[in-house]
Parts: C-alpha cells; sequence; structure tokens
C-alpha cells in the first residue's frame, strides 16, 4: 500500500486507513422524539458562555432564544422545545466539568411547531449583515470542534478569501451524519455555500468529499445550481482527512504554514453539516436547535442517523437507539478523537457528531494487548500527518522531559489525531501522552 | 431495553490498528524459514544441529534474563527466536555447537539483556554474539567447508561435535579424506582477498553451482525479504540504501582502479552482504526511525562494509559495518528529523493536484517568505 502510494500520488503525506465501519451509511435520518426534560448547556461552543435571558418558571417556545451571545466570539442559544425553564443550573458536561445549563421540561401536549423566526431576504444584505444573520442562529462548527460559525466566515482586515473549502470528509470511522446530510439536504447545502461565499467574497467553493461516499458525491453533483463556482471532488479516503489542514493539502497540494490558519492563503474551510444547516436556517431566521447525530455501535439494536434535539440526555437517546445492556463505553464523537462520557446525563449538543456504544467484547481486542517498550519500527513516523516523530516524542514524554518536546519536537504542531497511538504495534499510548505534555506545557506557560 | 449501567472512561483513540509486535517479529521468523532451510540443504545435518543449539541459547538466555527481571519482553513475542536464527546463519555449518551456544547466551547478554531487553538495545543482537565469538575462537569462525558434501544428511561435519573447551577436531584432513583441496573450503572473499581469485556473480547468486562455501541463496533472501518488505514488516528503505551504495562504492573503485578490484555484482552477492542488508541492517530497535534516517545509515552501511574489505585484514567486513551503523543510529536520526507539516517550503505546490492557488490571494506575508532552502541535513549545524 505504501509502495504503491509513493507512485500514486497521495491526497496529503501519511495517515492510516482504520477500517470504515460506516454501518449506517444508507439509512435516511429519522427524528428522535423529545425527551422529558431537555439540558442546554450555555457552553456549547469555543468561546465566552452565552448569557441567559429566560427565568425559572418562564415558559418557551420552540425555536425562542433563551441565551444571548456573550461578546463577539459567542453565539445565542434557542429553545429546543417547548415547555417551561425548569432551572438554570449546574450540570455534567461531556468534557467533565459541571457547567451552566438550562433545563427546559417539555410541554408533552404542544405540537412542537418552530413558531419564532422571521424570514429573511439575504441575497439583499450586505457580506457583515450576513455573518451577523449567521451569529444570530447560534451556528458553531458542526464537524465537532464548535468553533462559532460567524467568527469563522469573518474575514479580517487585509485578508481576502478566493475559495472556500467546504468539508465533507467524514473520515472518522462508524460516522455517516455528513454522509446523510450531503445525500438528504444537498439543496440545502447549496443555499448555505451561496451565502457563505457572500459573506467571505469567495470566488468559487470546492467541496471536498472522501471517495468512500459516492451516493453523496452524486447528490450534490445534482443539486449544484447551473452556472455556479461550486465544484465536488472526491478525494482519497484516508484518516484524517477532515482535519482543515489536510484537506487544504489534498485539494490544493500546499502545506498550511504551521502556526497559521487556511485563511493565510485565502482559504476558509466549513463543513457541511454547518453550511447545509445555514441553508435552512438563515432565509427562515431560525436558530439552530437540532443537528444530526449518528448513533451507532456493535450490538446497538437501531443504529442509525437521528436528528436530536439538542439538550437531549444520551441516555434518552440510547434507549431510544436500543444500546445493548452489556455496552461498557460510550463515546461522543467518533472512534479516533471522541471523547468518551462519565455520565449517561450529559446532554446532545452542538459540537456531538455521533454516539458510539462499544461492549466489553468489541474492546476485548484493545485490553488484551500487552505493553512492549518501543521497538522503534518507524509506523507512527510514517503515520503522523504532521510530520512529528512520536517516537522521539513518545521516548521524551516516558522521561518527562516536556520542555524539549516542545521546543525541538515541535509537540505544539500535534492535534491529537491519535495516528500514532493507533498504528503503534507497541500498545504505546503516544497520543495519550502528547494530551498530558501539552497541557503540562499551557500550564507553564500560562504561570 | 435498559441504558448501560457502568461505563467506562477511556481516552482517544478507541480503536487500535491490527499490527503488534509479536504479529511483526512472527512474520520475521516466519520469511526466515525457507532460508534456514535452505541452508540445512546445503549443509546437513551438522547446519540443522547449529541452527538449532544457538536459538535454543538464545531463547534460554532470554528466558533466564526475563525471569531475574533483567529485562523486558518475553519468549513469546519472539524475537530472541530472530536473533538465534540470523546468528546461526552467520556462523560457519561446522562451527562447534558448544561454541554456538556460547554465541547464543552472549548476543542475549550482551547484545540485549545489558541495555534493557527488546526495543533498548543499541546494537544489533545476534551481530553482538557473532563478533564476541569472532574475537574469542577465531581460528574455528574462519573454517568454512564446502556445501552440498556427499554424506551430509547422514553424518557430521567433524568440527561439529567438539566437546566443550575443546578444540575442534581438524575439518581440512577430513576433507582430504573426502577428495577435496584446501581451498575448496575457502569461502569466495577469502578466495578472493588471499587468492586473488572470482567466483562468477550468477553461481553466486543462486548458491547452487558445486562446492562453494557460501551461504544460503542470496536470491532466496531477497525474496524473503520482499515479503517482508511487501507486507511492511520491514522497511525497504534500509536495504536499498546498504545495496545501493555498496554497489556504487564497489562500482566506482573498479571503474577507477581497474582489474586489481573485482566487479561490483561479486561484492554484492558475496559473503554475508545481502543477508546483512536484508536482516540485519533492518532490525528495527537498532535502525534509525526516520525515512531519511534510514537512507543515511543504509548508505554509511553500504560503503563501510566495501571499505573494510577492500582496505583491512578481513575479508568480510559486513559485520563490522553494520555495528558502526548501529552505533551511529542515535546521531543519525538527531540530524535527520522529519519536517513538520508546513513548516518546509512554505508553498510548495504538487503537479497533480487538482486546484492551483491564485497567488493575489495568499497573504502578503506568506507570498513574499521565502522558500527555505530544501536541506536533506536538516539540523546539522552550521559552520560559525
Amino acid at each position: 500500500m505504501k509502495l504503491l502510494s509513493y507512485f500514486r500520488g497521495e491526497a496529503f503525506q501519511r495517515g492510516v486507513h482504520p477500517p470504515g465501519c460506516k454501518h449506517t451509511a444508507d439509512t435516511p435520518i429519522r427524528r428522535l422524539p423529545f425527551a422529558p426534560r431537555l439540558v442546554v448547556p450555555l457552553s456549547q461552543h469555543i468561546g465566552k458562555p452565552s448569557r441567559p435571558i429566560v427565568r425559572v418558571g418562564e415558559e418557551v417556545l420552540r425555536g425562542q432564544p433563551i441565551a444571548e451571545a456573550d461578546g463577539w466570539l459567542s453565539v445565542p442559544q434557542h429553545a429546543p422545545a417547548t415547555g417551561v425553564v425548569e432551572a438554570i443550573e449546574l450540570r455534567p458536561s461531556a468534557r467533565g466539568p459541571w457547567t451552566e445549563c438550562i433545563v427546559i421540561r417539555v410541554y408533552e401536549a404542544s405540537t412542537q411547531e418552530v413558531l419564532w423566526g422571521t424570514p429573511q431576504d439575504l441575497d439583499a444584505f450586505p457580506p457583515q449583515d450576513i455573518v451577523l444573520a449567521v451569529q444570530r442562529t447560534g451556528m458553531v462548527g458542526l464537524g465537532g470542534a464548535a468553533f462559532p460559525s460567524h467568527a469563522k466566515l469573518t474575514v479580517p482586515e487585509g485578508a481576502r478569501v478566493e475559495t472556500l473549502v467546504v468539508n465533507g470528509c467524514e473520515c472518522e470511522p462508524y460516522l455517516t451524519c455528513d454522509h446523510r446530510v450531503m445525500v438528504e439536504q444537498a439543496r440545502d447545502l447549496m443555499t448555505g455555500i451561496r451565502h457563505a461565499m457572500r459573506a467571505t467574497g469567495a470566488l468559487r467553493a470546492i467541496i471536498g468529499v472522501e471517495d468512500n461516499k459516492p451516493a453523496a458525491a452524486e447528490a450534490m453533483r445534482r443539486a449544484l445550481p447551473p452556472g455556479s463556482e461550486i465544484f465536488v471532488e472526491e478525494v482519497p479516503t484516508k484518516y484524517p482527512q477532515g482535519s482543515e489542514k489536510m484537506l487544504v493539502t489534498a485539494l490544493f497540494g500546499v502545506e498550511v504554514p504551521s502556526g497559521k490558519l487556511p485563511l493565510s492563503l485565502g482559504m476558509v474551510v466549513n463543513n457541511v453539516g454547518t453550511l447545509a444547516a445555514l441553508g435552512r436556517l438563515l432565509p427562515a431566521g431560525q436558530g439552530l436547535i437540532e443537528r444530526v447525530v449518528t448513533v451507532t455501535g456493535p450490538g446497538v439494536a437501531r443504529p442509525g442517523d437521528y436528528r436530536v434535539p439538542l439538550g437531549t440526555p444520551i441516555s434518552f437517546v440510547l434507549d431510544y437507539a436500543g444500546a445493548p445492556a452489556q455496552a461498557r463505553q460510550v463515546i461522543l464523537g467518533g472512534p479516533m478523537m471522541g471523547q468518551s462520557v462519565a455520565s449517561l446525563d450529559v446532554p446532545v449538543t452542538k459540537g456531538v457528531s455521533g454516539v458510539l456504544v462499544f461492549r466489553g467484547e468489541d474492546m476485548a481486542g484493545r485490553e488484551g494487548r500487552k505493553t512492549f517498550p518501543c521497538i522503534k519500527c518507524g509506523e507512527c513516523v510514517e503515520s503522523c500527518p504532521m510530520g512529528l516523530n512520536p517516537s522521539m516524542l513518545g521516548m521524551l514524554a516516558a522521561r518527562r522531559e516536556y520542555d524539549a518536546m516542545g521546543e525541538q519536537y515541535h509537540l505544539g504542531d500535534c492535534f491529537e489525531c491519535g495516528c500514532c497511538t493507533y498504528t503503534c504495534p507497541s500498545n504505546i499510548p503516544l497520543v495519550q501522552q502528547f494530551r498530558v505534555a501539552k497541557q503540562i506545557l499551557r500550564e507553564k506557560a500560562a504561570a | 431495553m435498559t441504558a448501560p449501567t457502568r461505563t467506562e472512561i477511556r481516552s482517544a483513540p478507541h480503536i487500535k490498528g491490527p499490527r503488534s509486535v509479536e504479529q511483526i517479529m512472527a512474520n520475521v521468523v516466519y520469511s526466515l524459514l525457507p532460508i534456514c532451510a535452505f541452508f540445512v540443504y546445503q549443509y546437513g545435518i551438522s547446519a540443522a544441529a547449529s541452527i538449532l543449539v544457538v536459538t535454543a541459547a538464545c531463547l534460554l538466555a532470554e528466558r533466564a534474563f526475563v525471569r531475574t527481571g533483567t529485562q523486558a519482553g518475553s519468549l513469546s513475542d519472539f524475537s530472541a527466536t530472530i536473533t538465534g536464527l540470523l546468528l546461526a546463519l552467520t556462523l560457519p555449518p561446522g562451527f562447534p555447537l558448544w561454541m554456538g551456544a556460547v554465541a547464543g547466551i552472549s548476543a542475549i547478554a550482551l547484545g540485549k539483556a545489558l541495555f534493557g531487553g527488546i526495543g533498548f538495545n543499541v546494537f544489533n543482537p545476534a551481530l553482538v554474539g557473532r563478533a564476541f565469538v569472532q574475537a574469542a575462537f577465531p581460528a574455528a569462525i574462519a573454517t568454512y567447508t564446502p556445501s552440498f558434501l556427499p554424506g551430509r544428511f547422514t553424518q557430521f561435519i567433524p568440527s561439529s561435535l567438539a566437546w566443550p573447551l575443546m578444540a575442534p577436531a581438524d575439518t581440512a584432513a577430513w576433507l582430504k579424506a573426502m577428495q577435496f583441496d584446501a581451498l575448496a573450503s575457502a569461502t569466495p572473499l577469502a578466495k578472493w582477498k588471499f587468492e586473488g581469485t572470482l567466483t562468477a556473480a550468477g553461481d553466486l547468486l543462486t548458491s547452487l553451482a558445486g562446492h562453494m562455501a557460501v551461504g544460503p541463496s542470496p536470491v532466496l533472501i531477497l525474496t524473503c525479504g520482499a515479503y517482508l518488505a511487501l507486507r511492511r514488516f520491514m522497511d525497504w528503505r534500509i536495504p536499498a540504501a546498504v545495496l545501493g551504495s555498496a554497489g556504487l562504492t564497489a562500482w566506482l573503485i573498479f571503474a577507477l582502479g581497474g582489474t586489481k578490484y573485482p566487479d561490483p555484482f561479486f561484492m554484492l552477492f558475496s559473503g554475508g552482504l545481502i543477508l546483512g542488508a536484508v536482516y540485519m541492517a533492518t532490525d528495527m530497535a537498532t535502525s534509525p526511525v526516520t525515512p531519511r534516517g534510514m537512507w543515511v545509515y543504509g548508505g554509511l552501511i553500504g560503503v563501510l562494509t566495501v571499505v573494510i574489505r577492500y582496505y583491512s585484514g578481513l575479508p568480510e567486513g559486513v559485520m563490522y559495518a553494520i555495528l558502526i551503523g548501529n552505533a551511529a543510529t542515535p546521531l543519525i536520526e538527531r540530524i535527520t528529523q522529519p519536517t513538520p507539516f508546513g513548516k518546509g517550503a512554505s508553498i510548495r505546490t504538487r503537479k497533480s493536484a487538482s486546484y492551483t492557488l491564485h497567488p493575489d490571494y495568499i497573504s502578503r506575508e506568506e507570498a513574499s517568505a521565502k522558500t527555505p532552502k530544501k536541506r536533506f541535513f536538516k539540523n546539522k549545524p552550521k559552520k560559525s
């Protein structure tokens, strides 16, 4: 494989090929019913938490803003269901610490129609007003990073955007939510792309899809508006292509300079799910109240892509999808970079792309493995998409020489894709050590 | 259906690739088996006994050191088996068995356990074992016998069965009785070095042409190596670099020095160069992990091999060349660290890219940035 790719010309260098396991790729998106109680965290995004604008006991309509953006790098939150605000209190979050949440008791008898929102004619808006409209939707990057979308679509002074890169790679195994969105909501996606191009001033848009999703590429090609500067490009499947820098390299053959954004090359990268949701919400003037989540894993009775109201507790999602009783690990996101959750009371937030369940027997293959000392086979060096030397970094981490890791071996460039740990035959927890090392270096820098 | 009550917290990634140390090592052992079989076919029961005794000595030593907690790893990882098989293949087939056992024990003790076991060793353990017996028993290790002797499957080469700590029986007299002259038991390299006669490269390639004192066929070793390289249990760059640089150096000397020196093909296929390049130099723990480092390391070994063969008193130089290469590995790694993503040439477009960038849109800072000169030794200290 590796030898062949030398001659074929790769999408981006190195990376790994985990088994796809995209079992839910052909099941249409279904709607998840409303849980009796929805928990809307005020911090579902990168940036400052939102400020609640409702009080306990207040009745809210589905789609009504319940928290406002606190500053520029912040987004508002909207009520995911019609009901009454039961509490504004601390609740567990997926990352661990308890965060401030608005708890809504859902009215069972309500129609749950979205009544809030005023249709707006975006074509009449100047670009900066489109950006403000994006902020009003409460949109964040739905690919998993949850970075506020309006901030991403804002072009800073002095920079120009040539290309809007639309990220439809979905390189994580198991996840199919972006795939289904591309197949089913291609028209919304095109609307979203059009508005995003106007907001950024981009001349063209390129949708990058991995070639294991021909149906998605086909659906989008059919939905392309005639005469538009939107292109669909299939790139060879490889993890971590969904990382924006890797996708840019796959499409353009250039490397985004270290420590810079793709913006420095005249590009803005957005996820397909984000733009498809924007394409639906922006013209209607509505807010983000639900998202498509892949619920899957070995032993799940009804795996599939579900349209889940934000704030739905994971336990409710698992009940509905039929998680096996012997499930031992629940992961939010994909298996390569997802977060395993401690409490099933944790709600689905804007950044959750998948709920993945593993049973004890699925993990046996990993747990039974012995850990050897590094045999310096070089597999990690061959797989690190950032061109680092994880073998050396791992040895330094074992000796706690964190400063050398950061200064001489470019630890700061690691984006924790996990390729090194995935591929390590000695079963060394490399990326886990790097996470710890990065945290220690961050704390050192802050002190 | 009830939701799970007890969940576990783990750190991503939650899936694991199929590859394991045991799998890599087991595949190397599998690929060595045909070579061992050929060796036994060449030299009969003496070779078989040598392989068994040396490997058993390695395994026993490994077991003892793991048991006492001196080193990491275990027998089931197959690494000691590889050391034993490789060591046996480098020894003469009629090497006294007790000396073979000494070689096996010293390989594991000095080459591996001393450093802490699998992964920590600096030198290839098999070569450490061979270097040890070469120093301890210089006469025995230089005594070769011709291959394909009649009756090789029914009788031992007399030197094999020497009692421990006793000098081995004289094989020359034994061979004389079988109508072989003393020259027949010299290796092609020794013949060239001390007699000035060359063996045809084609004969060396197959090891099948008559009674030659040679190891297993280079063609077979290359085939087995190709299997490992294709399944990516071995890095193809190291053998390519070793053979490439050895061939190039030998060719240069041949072209400049004329008839005094043998042709490069003789250099490549004689002695232990092929076995060393494919199986010894590629030992993972003792070779660099960086792709560029592999080329440097292989190149160094190739050049050193030819230089030692030509200009030293020894006919064979592969062992010392690889041991020197092993010693240089940490240094080579330091100066050949990979270039991180986005830190190399700032704007370098690939020809096969689907889309191109318009230079006007690249931020001014990036566009004006000078493309750094591509340097092979990135971290080479600048002369001041």
